[in-house]
């Protein structure tokens, strides 16, 4: 079939350590291709890759369609503002006429958790999630980890902290899991409504005091605070959500000196991370967005069929 | 016309009644119980032998979808499914649209149901509208033939509302069949909170919800000394509180239904949005006490809640489909296979379930075998095995998780009011 062993990309579970490793070894390789002059590759020339996204992003979609581009691939985005979707469509049915279209890609990111999974139990195009609820974002993950391992030769031994609404969070989810394949122990801190106890089933960390765990951490990654959580009686207060699991200055300070600082964006600054951290030589936040670019190349190519390429040409370590 | 059922082995709930014998049914009545009968010249024979010959099933808590979304289902093609699926008698939800809040719906169901093969008791709503605001018309509602009140679907959130609907209905003797929910407790989850919510990131219910009103619905029956009735019990907490209450003499009853003693939501991920009900299947800790309160008779009844939504309802992401399920095409093969095979019930204690109690709580002359009783039976070969598949299934809506499943019970024969309304081959 292909290199991945699979027609669709949905959750960071079913994934193997190998299977990141190799994804993100050829993430290397596309990450040369697309910061040098020219940056086509025909890896995808003549397929057709549709974007769907039913909840706004940006840098995602982006992301995506810029992979797919790059790769040589047509790409359509649907708005689904503007589509038929607003008329009562389903999802079933929207997709269907894009496979009646012949698309060969869709990625879709859906504020429905399982959404990706029903998709791809009932059509023959590819699936790749692009974040689907609070369940999975796949491909974060592997920037996310891609993006640690540019600066580590591997994630064992490191520990890793994720910080922020874990509860709602679907990086979070497919973050911890990817990081913990890949040897890495990972703790998760934010206030009890956020961190719900069953996450204990995954054998990570738990604690409710940031200030205890930062000076542990090889790698602090900082989720988005969603302000509207607030009204659910989650945290009472912007100010003291800041307050007590903010990324200051002052907390950054007691951090190892080569702490690694990520944020899958788009940041809240001065609410769950100050300025002076975000732009700080420590922080890896713009990284995170090129490495996602090179991260999608490499899933597409592999999910197409590509061949993994040789270790020298595509050692991350190197 | 008579006709004769012969070598079955017939089992009475209400009796205790399991003994190899011959029944006679005459002009919708039971005529005769004796060992080899024989049958007389243009008498129908059916051959029992190797079946289970039961009183006809009663299922207390269907919908039907009649009046207002007939291209689901509807009164006669539900009564039809229940004929087949071995139920003589349901008891019809009144979540409809309208919903049944006055008389003349209750009327229509009934006349309605009189052109189909079962008999069909409906529930009307407890509030006007259900809106849980102002009780309805009781009186009027169960001279017109409701059985029951229930804004099933719902629940009566006000405290004062459901104090009032219970001392109220106290007059009638007829009960309040309450849909145990704090609304606000679920906060719009989709299935069990849990591991596998918090794994798969869907919005979790916490059984929590369930328990909260069942502590409430009980301290109200003690204040109000009124007839409640607890419809589709899904968590092992809840059994407990029930089992308290009866052991300090508070009269309520209970029903659950199989999917909450067959499946857990370790379902959820492959079976999506086809088991998505509420309340949600739970864990296999609440699969286990289900069964327990089933066995030391906690719960009174099992009930199917059979609720269908049409393809395109269901073919949508987990979030937005619809909750419930279909269940009685699987409540026999179920109720055989998990709680006769798996969990060794007697079958009188299993199919007590949804005979003689459902009977006796609705106030149905119905559920027994006896000279003289209606002529409902139901005729199943239990160690028939079966598969649970598009074929089987004759419901115009599929939407049931044990798709694909293979059980044991296969329902040979029904027969309602003395004829028969369903023979398998």
């Amino acid at each position: 079939m292909n290199a991945l062993n699979r027609k669709d990309l949905l959750d960071i579970q079913s994934l193997s350590k190998d299977e990141i490793l190799l994804i993100c070894k050829t993430a290397k390789y596309f990450k040369d291709v697309f910061t040098r002059d020219i940056k086509t590759v025909p890896v995808l020339r003549g397929k057709t890759v549709c974007t769907l996204f039913y909840e706004p992003s940006t840098r995602t979609r982006l992301s995506f369609e810029l992979a797919a581009k790059m790769l040589s691939a047509n790409t359509i985005n649907v708005p689904v503002t503007t589509s038929s979707v607003v008329k009562g469509e389903s999802l079933i049915d929207t997709v269907r006429t894009l496979e009646a279209m012949k698309a060969d890609y869709i990625v879709m990111r859906h504020a429905a958790s399982l959404a990706p999974h029903f998709l791809s139990k009932n059509i023959d195009a590819s699936v790749i999630n692009g974040g689907d609820g609070f369940h999975a974002h796949p491909t974060q993950a592997l920037l996310d980890t891609y993006s640690i391992l540019e600066k580590r030769e591997t994630l064992a031994g490191l520990h890793i902290g994720i910080i922020g609404d874990i509860k709602h969070s679907r990086v979070a989810r497919s973050d911890l899991i990817a990081f913990q394949k890949l040897g890495a122990k990972v703790t998760l801190c934010g206030p009890p409504t956020l961190l719900p106890d069953e996450f204990k089933q995954y054998g990570v960390d738990m604690t409710y005091n940031l200030d205890e765990l930062l000076p542990e951490l090889d790698v602090v990654n900082m989720l988005r605070i969603q302000r509207e959580r607030q009204k659910g009686s989650l945290f009472p207060s912007i100010r003291e959500y800041n307050l007590l699991y903010a990324l200051t200055e002052e907390r950054f300070s007691k951090c190892k000196s080569d702490v690694i600082i990520m944020h899958p964006g788009p940041m809240n600054r001065g609410i769950e991370i100050d300025d002076a951290v975000a732009d700080h030589p420590n922080s890896i936040i713009n990284e995170q967005v090129t490495n996602g670019v090179a991260v999608r190349m490499a899933v597409f190519y592999l999910l197409a069929g590509g061949a993994p390429f040789q270790d020298e040409e595509g050692d991350i370590s190197k | 016309m008579k006709i004769v059922i012969k070598n079955g082995r017939v089992i009475n709930p209400a009796t205790g009644l399991d003994d190899k014998l011959d029944l006679v049914l005459q002009d919708g009545f039971i005529a005769t119980i004796d060992h080899n009968i024989h049958p007389k010249e243009g008498d129908t024979v059916i051959d029992a032998t190797g079946c289970l010959v039961l009183p006809g099933l009663i299922d207390m808590h269907v919908h039907f979808r009649e009046p207002g979304r007939e291209d689901v289902e509807t009164i006669i093609g539900g009564s039809q499914i229940a004929a087949k699926s071995g139920f003589t008698s349901v008891c019809t939800m009144p979540n409809t649209k309208p919903v049944i809040d006055n008389q003349a719906l209750v009327r229509f169901i009934i006349m309605e149901a009189a052109k189909g093969p079962i008999n069909v008791f409906p529930a009307a709503t407890i509030t006007k509208g259900a809106k849980g605001e102002e009780i309805s018309e009781m009186g009027k509602l169960v001279k017109g033939g409701a059985v029951a009140f229930t804004d099933d679907g719902r629940p009566v959130m006000s405290s004062i509302v459901m104090r009032r609907a219970l001392e109220y209905a106290r007059m009638f003797n007829v009960p309040i069949l309450s849909h145990a929910e704090d609304t606000l407790l679920a906060d719009e989850g989709l299935m069990n909170e849990g591991l596998n919510s918090t794994r798969l990131g869907l919005k979790g219910i916490p059984c929590e919800a369930e328990e909260v009103m069942v502590s409430r619905d009980i301290l109200l029956t003690r204040l109000t000394g009124g007839r409640l009735h607890f419809c589709h019990i899904s968590s092992a907490g809840s059994v407990e509180l029930i089992r308290r209450a009866k052991k300090d003499g508070i009269k309520i009853t209970c029903e659950t239904a199989p999917h909450y003693f067959s499946i857990t939501d370790d379902i959820i991920e492959e079976k999506m949005s086809m088991a998505k009900m509420n309340p949600p299947v739970r864990t296999e800790e609440h699969r286990k006490g289900i069964i327990e309160g089933l066995r030391d008779g906690t719960i009174d009844c099992i009930a199917t809640d059979h609720a269908p939504h049409s393809p395109s309802e269901k073919m949508q992401e987990m979030e937005y489909a619809p909750f419930g399920i279909i269940g009685l095409e699987t409540a026999v093969p179920l109720i055989i296979t998990e709680l006769v095979r798996n969990n060794n019930f007697s079958y009188i204690d299993a199919f007590s379930k949804v005979t003689c109690n459902p009977a006796a709580i609705l106030n149905l002359d119905r559920g027994t075998i006896a000279v003289g009783a209606h002529g409902d039976i139901t005729i199943i070969n239990p160690d028939k095995k079966i598969l649970i598949d598009k074929n089987f299934i004759k419901s115009r809506c599929k939407n049931t998780p044990f798709m694909g499943m293979e059980l044991y019970g296969s329902v040979e024969y029904t027969l309602c009011n003395g004829k028969i309304v369903y023979s398998r081959v």
